[in-house]
């Protein structure tokens, strides 16, 4: 049997909160063998490739691309190189790590007024959401909030730029996605109201709901899991 | 920890859908109550004919309104109409995806009305965050970036001069189940955002070999270029599985609400990941994390844990027919519907028509295709006494369908994306069938 670190040999470098990704699907599947389960139940198999839903040779080749340089040259000739205007012009992404994340910073007071320009129409005045749109500040017990769910801050900045306001995406700062960033994670307890935020500390705030992230391993077994 | 004082995550304040539809459900209720009385009269009349069908009298009625003694319904005796550019639907069937007042980013497949396994392009089911995209294909571009040797744009007509496959899957949303069906729900609604197509295009693999790829790279970040720029973070052995850039569907290009004019898909993987209107594949070391692939298409599971990354849709069936609002009567009765599943073929259907006391097996219509919809028949004499019916699939992996019961027990009772425990319908002595609600959701 092959070890996950062969067959996915970036695994362990997955970024906290969900580290050892598929690594973990190894031990939750030797767990389920050890349990008292039903006699026609069977864990299929702890194997790496179809703990993540692989064919068994596809895999193979994979390996062959990776360790194979020679591969790595153009077949077909189509297409055309782009250029670094191109690339930078829709490279959006940000990376739990804070890669992507561009210059500037926010804070929670100035995005207050932001977000009642901007987000209060359909997230109500105090980000306790108007239906159908779901509330992002956490009353304790009100379901997928920013603090009681969200397990990275990079995504709120990442979705803001993204997506909202919902119409006219884009249509704000980074800036201003900073603040109200900075503003959300405020009113969710997860920073001070005075903090500033920016690339270098915003991957760094602490989401108390990102451990009980854990990678799938359903197709380790044979039946509902 | 007792379930009481555990998060509720799915408490129905929390999200999108928060009136009345779960959270994790992108499935709209029932519109409208249409009358079930009204709807039935019709039928009943019909069945009422064919029982008594023999006597003197009702015979001598059918005479009277036989089509083949009717000259004004003969058109062998007056010419049809000539052909035409663009084939339509027969006037007298009334067939579309149903909307829902309020949700414009969604439609249905009307399930119970299709047959065979392919939908028709037109009824293939819509999930969209934020409308649909009005792309020009000759404007059109698919950027591949990050960890590559060659960073490259493509045409449209660049895609289309690549290697191509063709093959059947379904593709269906994550959150795809009612949340709260009642007895007058139809098979269509207990799992609307499902539909099966021949896709074509081409495989990702070969364009990420063309860009060369970097061998310590392990994830693609594909970017569609609707209002949201849906993205979601795709481990790299899937596109030496079988992912693929997608153009076509049933014979001809995408439609622009699934993704005109290319898209990702991923087969077999929950819908959400089969970006539409792909404009970006960035190759990187790990994850984006993005909204889709963490705060939505992640659920509650077993301990107070949330999965993610959960790509693989589990073997599920429904029956199509007899369902809500069909009446049936005593005597042969095809019991008939779809299974699929994201994990491989469908190896069996089972039926049972006795509340699940007992299962036999279904018929599975060949061909029966890997990560697709499978037909199955099964014939059912009815004796006129209530019954409930119930269908469970079971795929090549051994996998097989769960109960309610044992979905919850997976869950610690919340429910969530990727439900696929088995339903019933509930046939009474009048031969009226109905939707048996057997939920009981923790909220």
């Amino acid at each position: 049997m092959k070890s996950p670190a062969q067959l996915l040999p970036k695994a362990k470098i997955i970024v906290a909160g969900s580290g050892l990704l598929f690594a973990a699907s190894f031990s939750l599947g030797q767990e389920a063998i050890t349990g008292s389960t039903p006699e026609d139940r069977i864990v299929v198999t702890t194997d790496q490739d179809v703990a993540i839903g692989i064919h068994p040779g596809t895999i193979e080749d994979l390996h062959d691309y990776r360790s194979n340089p020679e591969r790595r040259s153009a077949t077909y000739n189509l297409g055309r190189a782009a250029t670094e205007e191109e690339i930078s012009a829709w490279d959006i992404g940000v990376s739990p790590d804070g890669q992507g994340l561009p210059a500037g910073s926010g804070d929670s007071k100035r995005g207050a007024a932001l977000y009642a320009l901007h987000c209060a129409a359909c997230h109500g005045q105090e980000g306790e959401g108007i239906p159908p749109n779901g509330a992002l500040v956490s009353d304790g017990n009100n379901g997928k909030t920013i603090g009681s769910y969200w397990p990275y801050p990079t995504t709120v900045f990442d979705y803001i730029r993204r997506a909202m306001p919902f119409g006219t995406p884009g249509s704000l700062s980074d800036q201003e996605v900073y603040s109200i960033t900075a503003f959300l994670l405020y009113r969710n307890d997860l920073i001070t109201e005075d903090t500033v935020i920016d690339a270098n500390n915003l991957p760094g705030i602490k989401m108390p709901n990102a451990d009980k992230f854990t990678p799938d391993d359903r197709e380790s077994y044979n039946y509902v899991h | 920890m007792s379930s009481e004082q555990q998060p509720t995550g799915n408490s129905r304040t929390g999200d999108e859908y928060p009136t009345d539809a779960s959270p994790d459900s992108e499935v709209p209720n029932e519109a409208t109550s249409i009358s079930r009385r009204r709807l039935l009269s019709g039928a009943g009349a019909i069945g009422t004919a064919f029982i008594f069908g023999k006597s003197t009298e009702l015979a001598a009625q059918t005479e009277q309104s036989s089509p083949i003694l009717d000259p004004s319904s003969d058109t062998s005796k007056v010419l049809g109409t000539p052909g035409t550019e663009l084939g339509q639907r027969s006037p007298h069937e009334k067939i579309s995806r149903f909307l829902r007042p309020g949700r414009p980013w969604t439609s249905g497949t009307p399930h119970e009305d299709l047959m065979g396994t392919i939908t028709p392009s037109d009824l293939h089911f819509e999930r969209h965050h934020s409308g649909v995209p009005a792309i020009d294909p000759a404007k059109y571009a698919l950027l591949i970036h990050g960890m590559v040797d060659r960073p490259s744009v493509f045409s449209l007509d660049n895609l289309k001069h690549f290697p191509s496959v063709t093959s059947v899957h379904f593709l269906e949303c994550a959150g795809n189940y009612p949340s709260r069906p009642d007895e007058n729900t139809r098979p269509s609604r207990v799992a609307p955002l499902l539909s099966n197509s021949e896709w074509t295009g081409v495989p990702l693999r070969i364009l990420l070999e063309e860009v060369g790829v970097d061998p310590d790279a392990s994830w693609l970040i594909a970017e569609g270029q609707d209002a949201v720029k849906m993205n979601r973070s795709i481990p790299i052995e899937k596109a030496w599985d079988d992912a693929m850039i997608a153009y076509g569907q049933n014979g001809e290009p995408l439609r622009p609400e699934q993704g005109y004019p290319a898209r990702l898909f991923n087969p077999g993987w929950e819908g959400n990941t089969s970006i539409k209107w792909l404009r970006r594949i960035e190759v990187t070391k790990q994850p984006s994390m993005t909204r889709e692939e963490t705060v939505r298409y992640s659920e509650y599971t077993k301990g107070n844990k949330i999965r993610q990354f959960s790509f693989v849709m589990d073997a599920r069936s429904l029956i199509t027919s007899p369902g809500y609002p069909e009446t049936i009567r005593p005597g042969f009765v095809q019991i008939q519907g779809i299974a699929w599943s994201g994990r491989g073929k469908i190896s069996q259907v089972e039926i049972s028509v006795d509340n699940r006391k007992t299962w036999q097996p279904a018929i599975l219509q060949e061909p029966v295709l890997s990560k697709s919809c499978t037909r199955f028949h099964f014939p059912w004499q009815w004796d006129g006494e209530p019954a409930v019916i119930w269908s469970r699939a079971k795929d090549e992996t051994g996998y097989r369908q769960p109960s309610l019961d044992e979905h919850k027990a997976s869950r610690d009772g919340r429910r969530g994306y990727h439900t696929n425990f088995t339903v019933g319908w509930n046939v009474g002595a009048d031969g009226e069938v109905a939707y048996y609600p057997q939920e009981d959701w923790k909220t």
